[in-house]
């Protein structure tokens, strides 16, 4: 019996668990799941608690219940991962696993704590996260007594998980405040290292607008040095400072700390990965997907969803000793929530930057591409459905994995 | 894509003024870059991050602020001071290579 063992029950790593129950031989292979936590979060829908959009109930569950029969599932945190002894050490009764075939699911996380002077006395007070679940119920809970005054938005460093998450922050809030009465009250700047609105020259653009049309103040190339609670101040590297009443940051992103034990990542402890075929830089018998990868695309499930697509046929592939053929192209896809109902979406990969035009999804599109709809916003509230019913399950969606530049305008 | 001569050394730099081919780089070219760049003088604390940067940059792309960071031993605030404003760029620029990957 060989073992395929897969590390992370995530967005990445269920859905692999559900493609190689389907593919596998299971007289011939054993599917070992591991994962630190029993919940499982829909991520994207952080981003609505905030604003009492979406509830705690309505983004988590059971992590079981989206993994197929004939799955082993074992609890536990991750000590080190052994690719040269083909084994994994488990935190629980330091157990060991060999392993035959890895896929490495281990996503990305915050860590405040790279930031000086971020988690002291205001954390959780009046500086929040909300790319964590804690931080988001926080932060809505806060937001419902908040009187108003100055609110920075911050980004600490580049990658982050969903790049567009603190644009959509920015127009809910715009929203939220709006739809409150007391717009007039609350002062909204965004700091980000980027140049721009965005990564990408034409979102960036159009996003750049929003924020000018919304009354948002866009702090550009702004590095944060350190957070000052007392003063409540954050300071950049270059001299700038910046007073909040209410600090929202999406703090530095880091890969797991399985991946620093075991020293088998970058400095950000992402694992290199090769662009195209999803395998280890280093070992042939290693696959890294998701956010848990140094890959130059978005941290996003909708990349780990197109980068499912491709792994499996290159894991099954290698089973059956052949080389690696199918490609990744950096494939992303995201709708942005603009506030009032409206949204926005957006289609692109490695070499292609998101272009205006149409999106065609049989059925219910087409869906407008970098211009804002009410059907874009429906479907982001659709989405949440199938990604419960259809996308965990590893079931075919109506999109390619690879882009398509049908109904896209250069 | 376009050529332009920098430091009588003809070079092909893309829309961004980021050079393409990181053979044509010499170190004449990177101080006239540094000096478009608003850095009139490169010190030995200057070339050692840009040795650094040609020697582990992979795919002809400068790595990220972090890995100059932890490659080097220079804190961020060490690099700010070194080529103020934006770091990685700045020195991607200056050392003859590709923006870092990563802004995505």
């Amino acid at each position: 019996m060989k073992t395929f063992l897969i590390l992370g029950a995530g967005t990445a790593g269920t859905m692999m668990a559900n493609k190689l129950a389907h593919h596998l031989d299971q007289s011939e292979w054993r599917i070992l799941i591991v994962d630190k936590d029993e919940t499982h979060y829909y991520q994207p829908g952080f981003l609505f608690i905030p604003f009492g959009i979406y509830g705690p109930d309505d983004v988590r569950r059971a992590k079981r219940r989206y993994l197929p029969q004939g799955v082993e599932v074992i609890f536990s945190g991750i000590e080190r991962i052994e690719p040269d002894a083909q084994r994994v050490i488990l935190t629980r009764n330091s157990q060991v696993v060999y392993y035959d075939q890895l896929i490495i699911a281990t996503g990305t996380r915050i860590v405040p704590e790279e930031t000086p002077g971020l988690k002291d006395a205001g954390w959780r007070q009046n500086v929040f996260d909300f790319y964590t679940f804690d931080g988001a119920v926080a932060l809505s809970k806060f937001l419902r007594r908040w009187p108003g005054g100055r609110v920075v938005v911050n980004v600490a460093e580049m990658p982050i998980k969903c790049p567009v998450a603190p644009l959509e922050f920015l127009f809910l809030a715009h929203a939220f405040f709006h739809e409150r009465g007391m717009r007039d009250k609350v002062e909204i700047v965004y700091a980000t290292p980027l140049p721009g609105a965005f990564t990408k020259p034409r979102t960036a653009a159009v996003m750049g607008d929003m924020l000018k049309d919304r009354g948002i103040h866009l702090e550009s190339e702004f590095n944060i040095s350190e957070v000052d609670n007392t003063r409540q101040v954050v300071s950049s590297y270059d001299g700038r400072e910046l007073n909040y009443d209410l600090l929202v940051t999406i703090p530095v992103h880091m890969g797991s700390t399985a991946i620093q034990n075991s020293g088998i990542g970058d400095a950000l402890h992402f694992v290199p990965t090769d662009k195209q075929s999803l395998q280890s830089k280093k070992w042939p018998n290693v696959w890294v997907i998701g956010d848990a990868t140094n890959l130059p695309s978005s941290k996003a499930g909708s990349v780990a969803h197109f980068e499912a697509d491709i792994l499996i046929e290159n894991v099954l592939r290698a089973i059956d000793g052949l080389p690696p053929s199918a490609c990744f192209d950096g494939h992303a896809n995201c709708f942005i929530e603009s506030g009032f109902g409206k949204g926005f979406l957006i289609d692109f990969n490695y070499d292609t930057e998101p272009l205006p035009g149409k999106f065609p999804m049989p059925g219910v599109g087409p869906f407008d591409l970098l211009k804002e709809s009410e059907a874009n916003h429906w479907g982001k509230v659709m989405f949440r459905w199938m990604y419960w019913n259809l996308l965990l399950r590893g079931a075919e969606l109506p999109f390619e994995s690879q882009m398509s530049m049908v109904g896209k305008v250069r | 894509m376009s050529n332009k001569v920098i430091a009588g050394v003809p070079v092909q730099v893309n829309a961004e003024g980021f050079m393409t081919n990181p053979a044509e780089w010499t170190k004449d070219v990177a101080i006239e870059i540094a000096r478009e760049e608003g850095l009139p003088e490169l010190t030995d604390a200057h070339w050692k991050v840009i040795d650094f940067c040609r020697s582990t940059s992979e795919d002809g792309k400068s790595p990220t602020l972090r890995t100059i960071t932890n490659g080097t031993g220079l804190t961020t605030k060490e690099l700010f001071a070194l080529f103020p404003k934006g770091p990685a760029k700045k020195v991607a620029k200056i050392a003859g290579l590709g923006k870092p990957e990563g802004c995505v």
